[in-house]
């Protein structure tokens, strides 16, 4: 028979500490080089991080590690969520070094602040789409440095000059004979060659590997459930806990009795947290079983009485009456205002959201006497490791993280807090704990993406231009999480009006502010970060304005970006591909939405119908790009796609909502994903551009509330400003009233039985 | 004691009879590969086959099990069916953060099993029950249908 944990044959098993030190070690080349220090000279290092080590006296953050046996390892500190960017760094690398992609391997560096402190983050850290941006020069120098000491080193091998040499495919040729040496032969002799202090970078037209659609580098494990996440790490005489966390946020565990839980076979500690309660066993059914029949008291604390409406009213009033915080003002905006043709003003709302990323929270720990080890997947690596030496009492170097593939985060993992608290479950038994959240613990305890309420305004000239722009931004602040001591009073959270504060229109008397109102629940980024919220409220009023002006929204926006020309470029290139302006049967509409976000620009255009009952399904989207160079096209494509669909999810179905306290979803049947058969077709086409490459994990994200909103009012005349949209308000006249649910209660069979009627039923509008 | 087939081999696991599938898998016997998502049978994240029928692990009593053969993810490469779907996965570049696409792949070699031409609305009833949050679909639909051909 098979006890739990007991057969390393049949499970994989994680890298151990150990295992990770040896495999680092070696002889060859080893590069270590600035992530961000473009203009930082890569030096050649003596050993390589350690997982744990924090103390040692490392200049360089990333390295390049050419073996004797030819292997090429790329030791890189931002995470692969799914996101691609380790295809995409270890592409900038490859370019220059002059090898094929599948010549390298990645591997995630372990935690050090020192080392790794992504700058636009403050820390290490992966998010904000971020990765490609910042690396962009630094990653294609450190390729070319190694490639020229290769070379050097083949040449004084053969004793010709260096510029007789030149290197392919991780092989070194002398032009005139046609030698070759192979990089790992000459891997030593590269080690001792002096670092170039001048490095050339190729012109972009002679690429090779930039901008060509390469097979991504983690994706062959992930077929075959080979890669080992972190939820699947196992490591000897583990066993696996579940966690329940006062439901009323801000609760405390008042008392538990433990007897029931005791009595259910695979049981083995019941552990107290301050907040929470915890039951370890044998196997996941086990703590299950046993958090089930805890009969569990809590004290609910001071939002014992906490709803949502109480919130989105506290938010409300504090738009109405408290002093904001500038943000931008130029131009005589009063007196713009007072002139105007025409006032157009509005107000939106967004919920509270949930990340809910298919990995539900987990994590792996070991509390030793003197140490503490962990396997987990984290966007913050540092963070965790600080939060376990803060519950253990153990200085930083006796904490070692190891960080995994993660499965989805979307800002979830950019927050340690379920770290610290399975090292505190972890700490009160001896053997080493895997503690899985359920799925409605991860819904219920997530950190959520701030609800906002915004008032925007306009006044518009003779011509329904904007001659005046006001955007009243309200709701908490994300950053103020991350600072020590809190976010002060009086400063500006530009999290906040990220996405508001300069659309890219011809806008030239504006004025954005943000009215600070931290909400009695934890919160955090989620994909899209500032630009998701605040481009939601931009481009949904700038078709409530072409509206107003009687113009097309299209023309409009054409208008407006006569001097932003990236903008304007992804609005005529959007707007020919989707055949903008063409007619579409009655009942569906078209929705355009522009904006610039992480250095990217995009329009998309969604098509949509919406049934007399006020059922949106989604047709067809189109998108235009312009990311700067696209290091990976397919890579650029898949992310918009993904992200696309993730903004429709929450624009459709999304929103965390609270009574008496606590969170009123608690699963995928009440808090809603878009599934197979809702998603749109999709289509993505760039334009052209030599700009440095823009963030793309989080841009599509961002156009598709605005875009679906703006479909909404083309298909039926209503103009919906509160997320996520309600299908009541959409509804014809005399429609069964209590046919449309947003939330219908899903299981396989109804959407099988959904998917046939839907085949039978009226036709569906030719997707063009 | 409990008897199973997985992946072609015969095993023994001392579990209690409600416990499901999925963690017998997980936990007892050491096959990471299928995936808890969600544990009411909401995402498909858990699915496997038994007998080529898809099933969700999660909700699916291991007692319940009997003689029918379990294929997980791990195994499913040695089926022609399979291994075209994760050719076909591979090729398209389906895959992002890859955690639902165990269930996938699974719930589309069944499909393929038993419907070696899906069309559209035989696509979405078989693969609606999984759920990708970094919405993979556009792509899985397209690879079902590139290994339908292949």
């Amino acid at each position: 028979m098979s006890k739990p944990f007991s057969s390393p044959k049949t499970g994989p098993f994680p890298e151990t500490g150990a295992s990770r030190r040896a495999f680092l070690q070696g002889g060859g080349l080893l590069l270590g080089f600035a992530l961000l220090g473009a203009g930082v000279k890569p030096t050649l290092a003596a050993t390589e991080p350690v997982a744990g080590d924090v103390t040692a006296a490392f200049s360089p953050d990333a390295f390049i590690r050419i073996g004797t046996d030819g292997k090429i390892t790329l030791i890189l500190p931002n995470i692969e969520m799914g996101q691609g960017t380790h295809t995409g760094e270890a592409t900038l690398i490859a370019e220059e070094l002059e090898v094929g992609l599948d010549q390298v391997s990645v591997v995630d560096a372990p935690p050090n602040d020192k080392l790794y402190a992504t700058a636009a983050l403050g820390g290490q850290a992966t998010g904000g789409s971020t990765s490609m941006r910042a690396t962009w020069e630094s990653l294609r120098k450190a390729g070319a440095t190694a490639r020229m000491m290769l070379v050097a080193a083949a040449a004084a091998q053969w004793s010709v000059p260096v510029s007789e040499c030149g290197a392919k495919l991780g092989l070194v040729t002398h032009q005139p004979t046609g030698r070759q040496l192979a990089y790992g032969a000459l891997a030593d002799a590269a080690g001792k060659e002096p670092v170039p202090a001048d490095v050339k970078l190729k012109n972009p037209s002679d690429f090779e590997l930039i901008g060509k659609s390469l097979r991504r580098v983690d994706t062959a494990g992930k077929v075959n459930g080979a890669v080992i996440y972190g939820i699947d790490v196992r490591v000897p005489d583990m066993k696996v806990a579940t966690v329940s966390a006062c439901p009323v946020l801000g609760g405390t565990l008042q008392d538990v009795d433990e007897k029931a839980a005791r009595a259910i076979p695979g049981v083995r500690d019941i552990v107290r947290l301050p907040n929470a309660v915890a039951v370890i066993g044998d196997h996941f059914w086990a703590a299950k079983k046993g958090l089930e029949a805890l009969d569990i008291t809590w004290n609910d604390g001071a939002n014992a009485k906490l709803g949502s409406a109480d919130i989105m009213a506290a938010l409300k009033t504090a738009s109405e009456h408290k002093t904001p915080i500038m943000a931008r003002k130029e131009g005589d905006v009063e007196g713009r205002l007072k002139a105007a043709s025409k006032t157009v003003e509005a107000t939106y709302q967004l919920p509270f959201l949930a990340h809910a990323p298919m990995e539900p929270i987990n994590c792996v720990v070991h509390v030793r006497a003197d140490e503490c080890e962990i396997w987990v997947g984290t966007q913050v690596p540092t963070q965790a490791q600080a939060g376990a030496a803060q519950v253990t009492g153990f200085p930083l170097n006796k904490i070692i993280v190891h960080n995994h593939l993660i499965g989805g985060a979307f800002g979830r993992r950019l927050v340690a807090e379920s770290v610290a608290q399975a090292v505190a479950i972890a700490k009160q038994v001896s053997y080493p704990v895997k503690v899985i959240w359920t799925r409605e613990e991860d819904i219920q305890h997530d950190l959520y993406r701030p609800a906002y309420y915004d008032r925007i305004s306009a006044g518009l000239g003779p011509d329904g231009l904007p001659t005046v722009w006001i955007d009243h931004v309200a709701g908490g602040s994300v950053l103020g999480n991350y600072i020590p001591g809190g976010w002060p009073d009086d400063k500006l959270d530009d999290d906040a009006v990220e996405g508001a504060i300069k659309p890219p229109y011809d806008l030239p008397v504006i004025q954005v502010d943000w009215v600070r109102q931290d909400p009695p629940v934890p919160i955090t980024w989620w994909r899209g970060v500032g630009s998701t919220h605040n481009v939601f409220v931009v481009e949904s009023f700038m078709d409530e304005l072409a509206h107003a002006a009687g113009k097309d929204p299209v023309e409009y926006r054409r208008a407006l970006t006569k001097n932003q020309p990236r903008a304007a470029g992804v609005l005529e290139l959007v707007a020919e591909k989707s055949g903008w302006g063409t007619p579409l049967p009655a009942g569906s509409g078209r929705g355009i939405a522009l904006h610039d976000a992480f250095g990217s620009y995009m329009a998309a255009v969604l098509e949509i119908s919406v049934s007399s009952a006020g059922e949106i399904t989604l047709h067809r989207a189109v998108v235009a790009v312009d990311c700067g160079i696209a290091i990976n096209p397919n890579t650029v494509e898949a992310q918009i796609e993904g992200g696309l669909i993730f903004g429709l999810s929450a624009a459709l179905y999304s929103g965390i909502t609270f009574t008496n306290g606590r969170v009123d979803q608690s699963n995928f049947h009440d808090y809603r994903i878009l599934r197979n058969n809702e998603a749109p077709k999709i289509e993505v086409y760039h334009v052209k551009s030599l700009e440095s490459p823009g963030g793309i994990g989080e841009t599509a994200t961002v156009s598709a509330a605005p875009v679906l909103a703006n479909a909404i009012f083309a298909a039926t005349g209503k103009r919906l400003r509160s997320l996520p949209f309600d299908r009541n308000q959409l509804k014809s006249d005399g429609a069964d009233k209590t046919s449309v649910s947003m939330m219908p209660p899903l299981s396989v069979p109804v959407l099988a039985a959904l998917a046939t009627s839907e085949e039978t039923g009226e036709s569906e509008p030719e997707a063009a | 004691m409990i008897a199973l087939n997985v992946n072609g081999e015969d095993r023994s696991v001392d579990v209690p009879e409600d416990m499901p599938l999925l963690w017998v898998l997980r936990d007892v016997i050491g096959l990471t590969g299928t995936k808890f998502g969600c544990g009411i049978a909401q995402c498909g994240a858990c699915t496997v086959q038994l007998d080529g029928q898809p099933v969700r692990s999660c909700v699916l009593p291991v007692a319940s099990v009997g003689t029918r053969r379990v294929t997980t993810v791990e195994a499913i490469g040695a089926t022609a069916g399979g291994k075209k779907v994760q050719q076909a996965w591979l090729d398209l570049e389906v895959i992002q953060c890859g955690y639902c696409q165990s269930g996938q792949i699974m719930s589309a070699s069944a499909l393929l099993e038993r419907n070696p031409d899906p069309s559209d609305s035989d696509i979405d009833a078989a693969m609606s029950g999984n759920i990708c949050r970094c919405g993979t679909y556009t792509r899985i639909r397209a690879a079902i249908k590139q290994a339908a051909k292949a």
